[in-house]
């Protein structure tokens, strides 16, 4: 009962997590407690299962061992939907977002789920006035998110005439139109020059912030990644290598190891 | 004189233009410009019925079935992004099941309108149903597989229609009781499809419209973001089915169904129309599916007598010109001076209006007036911005 009560204090709780794809462990015992507020980073070389497990998070993949817990509440085995209903929201590191729509509406389909705007299929076909109504706040919704994120001028383009970085921010805003408890950043800052990577820190900083988020990210950018986070999670082959503070885990000879090699015995 | 004469019909046309386009702009054009049209199109026809023979009435009606199927078929194709090939299954149910219900109801309603509606409601029912139960695969499948399967269920409905005796069997099912006059029925088809697109707009303009083109963009970030995949996709199905089982009660209060009529070939038929006329474009399968079955209906009547053989090979000859035309990279110059704008604006604009077009051609000018039209002709005009930046939505299909 102890036990249930300190889980609390966690937003997320990740508890020996792991996942095996016929036979071939891509992760394992993984366990990571992120506070409230916190903004946390999970790092590691490539392919050592760190979009794995978010994919395990957002219920892409269904894990072989262990669970985790959002806010004290098992999601283990909930579809993707309902997890993202229930507060976990996610970025991807090859961007997904909806090619043949405006800016503007990519947001608004983040916002379709929100209880405020609800509408059901007879009431659109017969275009009630509820429905009229729901259209017009969701749009304004929409555009208050693009402000925050600069997108506001650009809200009629089409996705794809988006520059990169416009395009990465515009999947966070999306992400956030889902009101997340836990906001799960995939690469955030690829592809972007040093300029909007800077921005982007103070941008993640408001928004959690702004909108009570706690934050896990995914990054190979070390300076990103020493700038922004709070504590830090190596993981190498699946597994975890180093967990703690930004600077204990950045000094640490483990993970200075696993990203540039032993240290040849040399004179 | 001549000059202040040419400035104030320029001031005249200029003012009259800025209200035409306000008017446009406050009551949101694009959605019922497809509405209008037919509306004006059954006008013409209600006047001139009287005089009109039973053959083009038929045609009329065969017409309308089509447009039934393509722009249904439309929805599942272009919209949801799914390959559907077997609509024809949809339309058998449709029109077994409601001509059965019309033909037992018989005795007991004397109107042969009400029975006309009830088999309409009863059969497109049970045609989504059915969409219900093809929608559930479709959850677990993508692409070729799920066509397939689609193709297995067309074939699976025929023969399971054409092995009962209740229906008919293999002769078909006899509807001579409740056939309806095809001269008031093809009106009741255009006013189904009156309703079809009022509904299907309805519904692509709405959040659940914009859900679904999320589905077909991204399925994996659509999920992420909470949409309901599996209950838009079902959804998508039955009512495209609710529609294509309106058409084959229309079909079968015309004529006899036999369950040979709905056959593989008739799904191949309604997709050509749906490709044809750009997928996601439910103006351009409307024109197609009057094209194909008026080209199908009459090519045999124009040919010569011992010709009539060559009638499948000038039809796909005809349909292969199209895509053709349509289609390849390397007519393109072609096609942007011979399209269907350039050819009304020569047909319609005095030439002075002509030769100004020509010479904004040349200039960056025409760039703000392409930005006006799509203001024009927008879904999503804001209204009350608009007088600072116009809120143009590109989404939607």
């Amino acid at each position: 009962m102890s036990e249930q009560i300190n889980d609390q204090q966690y937003v997320l709780e990740i508890k020996d997590l792991g996942i095996s794809f016929s036979g071939l462990v891509a992760a394992k015992d993984v366990n990571i407690k992120i506070k409230k507020g916190q903004i946390y980073g999970l790092i590691g070389p490539n392919g050592a299962g760190k979009t794995t497990i978010f994919n395990m998070l957002t219920g892409v993949y269904k894990p072989t061992w262990g669970t985790f817990y959002l806010d004290g509440e098992e999601l283990v085995g909930l579809s993707q939907e309902s997890i993202c209903h229930k507060g976990i929201a996610r970025t991807f590191q090859n961007i997904r977002l909806f090619n043949n729509m405006s800016v503007v509406r990519n947001v608004m389909v983040g916002l379709h789920n929100n209880p405020k705007y609800k509408c059901s299929i007879p009431e659109a076909i017969l275009r009630l006035p509820r429905q009229w109504k729901v259209e017009k706040e969701m749009r304004e919704h929409a555009k208050e998110l693009l402000k925050i994120f600069g997108l506001y001028e650009e809200r009629n383009n089409l996705v794809y005439n988006l520059p990169y970085g416009k395009q990465r921010k515009l999947e966070i805003a999306r992400a956030l139109a889902t009101s997340p408890k836990l906001l799960l950043l995939d690469e955030p800052a690829a592809g972007m020059n040093p300029k909007e990577t800077a921005d982007l820190v103070d941008m993640v900083k408001y928004i959690r912030d702004e909108f009570d988020l706690t934050v896990l990210l995914i990054e190979h950018d070390m300076k990103f990644v020493s700038n922004i986070c709070d504590e830090i999670t190596v993981l190498n082959f699946g597994k975890v290598i180093a967990q703690g503070s930004r600077e204990e885990v950045l000094n640490n000879p483990d993970v200075i190891e696993a990203y540039i090699g032993k240290k040849e015995d040399d004179e | 004189m001549m000059e202040q004469d040419t400035v104030l019909q320029e001031k005249y046309h200029k003012s009259n233009k800025d209200k035409v386009k306000k008017f446009f702009k406050k009551h949101k054009p694009k959605k019922y410009i497809n509405y209008v049209a037919i509306i004006i199109c059954i006008v013409i026809f209600l006047i001139s019925s009287g005089g009109m023979k039973r053959v083009t009435c038929t045609t009329l009606n065969e017409i309308a079935i089509s447009i039934l199927l393509a722009v249904s078929l439309g929805l599942v194709i272009g919209f949801l992004g799914e390959l559907s090939l077997g609509h024809a299954g949809f339309m058998c149910i449709g029109a077994y099941i409601g001509g059965k219900v019309a033909l037992l109801l018989q005795p007991y309603i004397s109107s042969s309108f009400i029975l006309l509606v009830i088999a309409l409601i009863v059969g497109g029912v049970a045609a989504a149903l059915a969409g219900v139960l093809i929608g559930l695969p479709a959850l677990r499948l993508k692409g070729d597989y799920l066509a397939i399967v689609t193709l297995a269920f067309g074939e699976i409905v025929r023969s399971v229609f054409r092995n009962i005796n209740f229906f008919g069997g293999v002769m078909g099912m006899d509807t001579k009781g409740i056939q309806y006059d095809v001269r008031k029925l093809f009106i009741i088809g255009f006013f189904l499809i009156l309703i079809m697109l009022a509904v299907i707009q309805n519904i692509v303009y709405s959040k659940h419209g914009r859900a679904i083109t999320a589905i077909r963009d991204s399925e994996i970030a659509s999920k992420a973001t909470g949409i309901n995949v599996t209950r838009y996709k079902i959804f998508v199905f039955a009512i495209s089915a609710f529609f294509a089982g309106l058409a084959g009660v229309i079909y079968a209060f015309c004529k006899n169904p036999t369950a040979d009529a709905f056959s593989y070939n008739k799904s191949i038929e309604v997709l050509v129309m749906v490709v044809l006329g750009g997928m996601g474009n439910v103006n351009g399968s409307i024109l197609s599916a009057t094209l194909i079955t008026f080209l199908n209906l009459k090519l045999p009547t124009w040919l010569p007598p011992n010709l009539a053989v060559l009638k499948n090979i000038l039809y796909s000859l005809i349909l292969i010109v199209i895509v053709i035309y349509n289609n390849a990279p390397k007519l393109k110059s072609f096609r942007d001076k011979y399209n269907f704008k350039n050819l009304m604006n020569k047909i319609f604009k005095p030439k002075d209006d002509a030769s100004i077009i020509k010479n904004d051609a040349n200039k960056w000018d025409r760039i703000p007036t392409k930005i006006e039209m799509n203001e024009v002709l927008s879904v999503d005009v804001n209204v009350e911005e608009s007088t600072t930046t116009p809120d143009v939505d590109k989404g939607g299909r």
